[in-house]
């Protein structure tokens, strides 16, 4: 067999796990915590006991033993019934615990990872600035090391921090310019800031168009010490380490999208053949069947694109390309797809009650966060060779 | 001493999924899919819990039923069970309650125990019954619709909530409890512990390995049989009362005519 399609035994029970978990946990509640723009506690408590948090880690550090592949199927499990979670997830794992099971040395990884894992502490990435997003080269914020001292004095602020302000926010990591070359480029580090240092300050939270029920914050750093040792990984590599991140990150967004895109198949699949017009189902047109097959083609082959990427990361390949493509093919069908489900749902797909608008709401960000859509193809024509 | 404890599970078609009837009037295990009964779920959940508060316990799923019933031995088994039995046998088609508590308490002997938890009936048959029947084979006290449970000290304590009163009963083991599912929410199973289960032993028998004569299960052997099955009526329209003044007696008297207070 050239190729094998299926999943295996053990990832088709997780996946079929966290649809349950999904389906009877999550959808019920998750509509009144996205109108009140809350953090949903309970249901992120349930996640980490169930070990979603600890799915791409090694049991030493309390992990579930499994790999970037598992995360991205409970991913897309998840944002197929809600996009808010299924971000506190992949922010929690991929931006949070990630860069410090990548590379942090073995005390920091013992320290931080097994509350990480567990889902009692949330951790977060601090990259994009006010200033800076696509061009992350470009960031201001500064660290200097106080030698007497042993410590760290960061200044700056940082954008759009997801999951930096939760009651369980334990650890942002953040990028800093710790030094110039000799030709003047800065030289980023990322260095660990618990939360609750004097001089970090977390604003309120953000006012969203979509992902209400998830935690987004801006953040400021004024002389704000920490020690030396909080230093993640090499001095001076920041930007190759997140990077890195960046681009599993960018498989991760892949398969949320993926969800949203089936989500929006599910439920209008079930409005169409319940939702009566002009005597039957609306279903039995064909302009609403015809609406449905594209959506289904879009989601399905958004799927193989994740896991096409997922699979190539997972054995060590190289999958810098196949990550940017399934990135922006998947952002962008979701918000396609969302856009179909809410005219199928006619009036009652722009009303809050009804998932679909939560949808439509929540796949504008897909086309930005992680690398925008332009960021992608920036990527993709690079991958062909192209430059300048 | 390790406790030994066996949660008895079924498989049990999908109640979500369209059920269908074959020419015998068994169901049509074919044309839907199955999954570990949700009632039994909560006898795992407890078992769990009661293997946690042990200082060595050992917990063994067993269930009785066609090929596919594996898949309700590995959700209990990734759910945190240390191993299963499986009873198959084609002699087992149209078992009914009778000759699968004859099933069941053969095999629960042969794997050994000390405490034996099952659900309060299952979601397909619902019967409800054969937590007592096994009990009855088995020779031991049963306790049974807990909603709360507890092993210490070789007893068994738990709480019965009925409609009147709350009971707090107790056995000593070994004894069988069925739990309620008002017992506690059960866990779902992680990623670490579906893997695990993969590797996790599953014992297979069939009829001739617990020694039972075939005659004494199956349709032929049941004490009851199923004379017909038809789907159910559609509903028919309410009684809307207007409320001017006289709503609330005319719905007393609805509900006194209708013998439901």
């Amino acid at each position: 067999m050239p190729i094998d399609h299926r999943l295996s035994e053990e990832y088709e029970a997780l996946r079929a796990t966290v649809a349950e978990f999904a389906r009877d946990v999550i959808a019920p509640k998750i509509g009144g915590f996205y109108e009140q723009e809350e953090f949903p506690y309970e249901i992120v408590r349930e996640m980490g006991r169930m070990g979603l948090f600890g799915l791409p880690f090694p049991e030493e550090y309390g992990g579930m033993g499994g790999d970037y592949f598992a995360l991205c199927i409970a991913l897309e499990e998840l944002a197929r019934v809600d996009s808010s979670v299924a971000i506190t997830l992949e922010a929690g794992v991929s931006l949070g615990a990630m860069p410090v099971f990548r590379f942090g040395t073995e005390e920091q990884k013992r320290e931080w990872l097994p509350r990480l894992c567990s889902g009692e502490m949330l951790g977060a990435f601090g990259l994009t600035e006010p200033d800076c997003g696509s061009d992350a080269g470009g960031t201001r914020t500064t660290a200097r090391l106080d030698e007497a001292a042993g410590q760290w004095v960061i200044n700056g602020t940082k954008s759009f921090i997801t999951n930096s302000g939760t009651d369980i926010t334990g650890l942002v990591t953040v990028t800093a310019v710790t030094g110039r070359t000799d030709d003047g480029r800065p030289l980023i580090s990322s260095i660990m800031v618990p939360s609750g240092t004097p001089g970090f300050t977390v604003s309120k939270k953000y006012s969203k168009v979509g992902w209400n029920a998830s935690d987004t914050r801006e953040l400021s750093f004024t002389d704000c010490r920490v020690p030396a040792a909080n230093l993640l990984g090499e001095m001076g590599r920041g930007y190759a380490q997140f990077l890195r991140i960046l681009d599993e990150g960018r498989i991760a967004i892949a398969a949320l999208a993926t969800g949203l895109a089936q989500g929006c198949v599910d439920e209008s699949l079930e409005y169409a053949r319940s939702r009566e017009a002009f005597g039957r189902p609306i279903g039995a047109n064909q302009a609403i069947q015809f609406k449905l097959a594209d959506m289904e083609m879009r989601a399905h082959t958004s799927r193989l694109t994740w896991r096409d990427a997922a699979s190539r990361l997972v054995h060590g390949e190289p999958f810098k390309k196949e990550a940017a493509v399934a990135k922006l093919y998947s952002s962008e069908i979701a918000v396609t797809n969302a856009r179909e489900a809410t005219q199928i749902h006619g009036g009652y797909g722009f009303m809050n009650e009804y998932p679909v608008a939560r949808m439509w709401r929540d796949a504008k960000i897909l086309e930005i966060g992680e690398g925008t859509s332009e960021v992608q193809r920036m990527l993709i024509a690079r991958e062909l060779g192209l430059t300048g | 001493m390790s406790l030994r404890i066996v949660v008895a599970v079924k498989y049990v078609p999908d109640a979500t999924g369209d059920r269908h009837f074959a020419d015998d009037l068994t169901t049509d295990r074919d044309a839907v899919d199955g999954l570990l009964s949700e009632l039994d779920e909560y006898a795992v959940e407890q078992a769990l819990q009661i293997a946690e508060a042990a200082d060595d316990a050992e917990i063994t799923v067993l269930t009785v039923g066609p090929a596919d019933a594996k898949d309700a031995l590995r959700k209990a088994l990734s759910m945190g069970a240390d191993k299963a039995v499986h009873v198959e046998d084609d002699a087992l088609h149209g078992t009914d309650v009778m000759g699968t508590s004859l099933v069941l308490a053969k095999a629960i002997e042969h794997a050994g125990f000390d405490l034996v938890v099952t659900g309060m009936a299952s979601t397909d048959g619902t019967a409800g019954v054969v937590p007592a029947l096994l009990a009855e084979r088995l020779g031991i006290p049963q306790v049974t619709l807990l909603s709360e449970v507890a092993v210490s000290g070789g007893k068994v304590t738990g709480r019965r909530d009925g409609d009147a009163a709350s009971e707090q009963v107790e056995a000593s083991l070994p004894a069988l409890v069925s739990v309620t599912d008002q017992s506690g929410e059960a866990r779902y199973p992680s990623f670490k512990g579906i893997m695990a289960a993969k590797k996790k032993p599953v014992e297979a028998l069939d009829l001739s390995d617990l020694g039972i004569d075939a005659a004494d299960v199956g349709l032929a052997g049941a004490w009851t049989a199923v004379q017909e099955a038809a789907a159910r009526p559609a509903r028919s329209a309410g009684t809307i009362v207007k409320d001017e003044g006289e709503g609330g007696k005319q719905l007393a008297a609805f509900l006194a005519e209708h013998k439901f207070i």
